[in-house]
């Protein structure tokens, strides 16, 4: 008998500082899977966050870099264009980009730059103890709005897909969801077409992961997934808002 | 007959594998891993298809499949 799943090589083979259940973990390995399947180990980048995800530089064995607070985008699009034979990806949670880096996205976002950008929309921010984010649900409760969000003070919450897809430059953006396995994998595919986007030259490539926060959800993780489904899905739909690789292709 | 191996070390207990296998084959342990979860573990022998669902979605690596 022999062993048919594998540990992508392209992580570290350590345990996570994240918390049980997290979607942190998973989304890791796929674009960890990604990275072996395109052979690009050598010359990857990744832009590690402020966040829960703020070690992810640690857990993957390429070149890496740590910004501040929601710059990213920034970051990556200067060492992309200092380095254009890099493959340079953003990896940010929900307030790290939709708060305090939403300039660096939208402007990285009109300007084409040609790198991959995975975000982790957990509709709460995780490592500071569970603030409101942008992305927070109306009537979610949060510690900074313990009754549940209300668009009378908080306003809406932000669909950064939908909002980016307004953009000329965008080639491609997919919002997707690791809730269940057939997602995980539908989520696999977005995630590699957004790092072939980017060995092929396509243009900026953008992937919204709906995820669970077990820990600041309150909720333990099984639950977390109904809640993801039942709640955060009617508001985030998933699918593909932009998707024009193929038209660059032809030309 | 397929299996999986479930790495103590790794596991966390977050139940997530029960909830994904479709044959319902995996149960959690009663007694803590040394990492203080926990873990999950194949509840019967001849139960597993070789799938991998469970694999699929366990945020930590902790699930090997055999075939
Ligand atoms: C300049 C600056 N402002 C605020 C903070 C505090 N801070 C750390 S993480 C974080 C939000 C993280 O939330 P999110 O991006 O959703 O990531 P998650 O932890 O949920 O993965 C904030 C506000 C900081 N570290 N630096
Ligand atoms: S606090 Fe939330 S986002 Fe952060 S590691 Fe824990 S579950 Fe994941
Ligand atoms: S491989 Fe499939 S059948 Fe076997 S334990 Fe995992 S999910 Fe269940
Ligand atoms: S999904 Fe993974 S970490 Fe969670 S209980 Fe199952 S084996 Fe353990």
């Amino acid at each position: 008998m022999n062993p048919i799943t594998h540990k992508p090589k392209s992580l570290v083979d350590i345990s996570t500082h994240y918390c049980p259940g997290c979607g942190h973990s998973v989304v890791h390995r796929l674009i960890g899977e990604v990275i072996d399947e395109l052979g690009i180990q050598n010359r990857t980048v990744i832009v590690a966050p402020v966040g829960c995800a703020v070690f992810a530089d640690k857990y993957f064995d390429c070149d890496s870099i740590q910004g501040p607070h929601g710059r990213g985008p920034a970051i990556a699009t200067g060492i992309k264009r200092a380095k254009p034979d890099s493959i340079v990806f953003s990896y940010q949670g929900d307030g790290d980009l939709a708060s305090i880096g939403m300039a660096e996205i939208i402007h990285a976002a009109a300007r084409g730059e040609k790198i991959t950008v995975i975000f982790i929309n957990n509709a709460i921010y995780g490592m500071t103890g569970g603030q409101m984010a942008p992305t927070t649900l109306v009537g979610q409760p949060a510690t900074t709005c313990p009754k549940g969000r209300n668009p009378d003070l908080q306003g809406y919450p932000i669909n950064v897909s939908e909002m980016l897809s307004q953009l000329k430059s965008p080639k491609y953006i997919e919002r997707v969801s690791v809730d269940s396995a057939p997602n995980v994998i539908k989520a696999k595919k977005a995630i590699k077409k957004a790092f072939q986007n980017q060995v092929d030259n396509v243009g900026f490539s953008f992937v919204e992961v709906l995820s669970i926060c077990p820990t600041n959800w309150g909720v333990e993780p099984i639950k977390a997934l109904d809640f993801l489904r039942e709640k955060m899905m009617p508001q985030y739909p998933l699918g593909v808002f932009k998707d024009e690789g193929k038209t660059q292709e032809g030309k | 007959m397929p299996k999986i191996e479930v790495d103590e070390m790794r596991c966390k207990g977050c139940k997530l594998c029960t909830k994904a296998c479709p044959k319902q084959c995996i149960e959690m342990s009663d007694t803590f891993s040394k990492t203080g979860y926990y873990p999950a573990k194949l509840a019967k022998q001849d139960c597993c298809i070789g799938c991998a669902m469970c694999y699929t979605v366990c945020p930590d690596l902790a699930i090997t499949v055999y075939k």
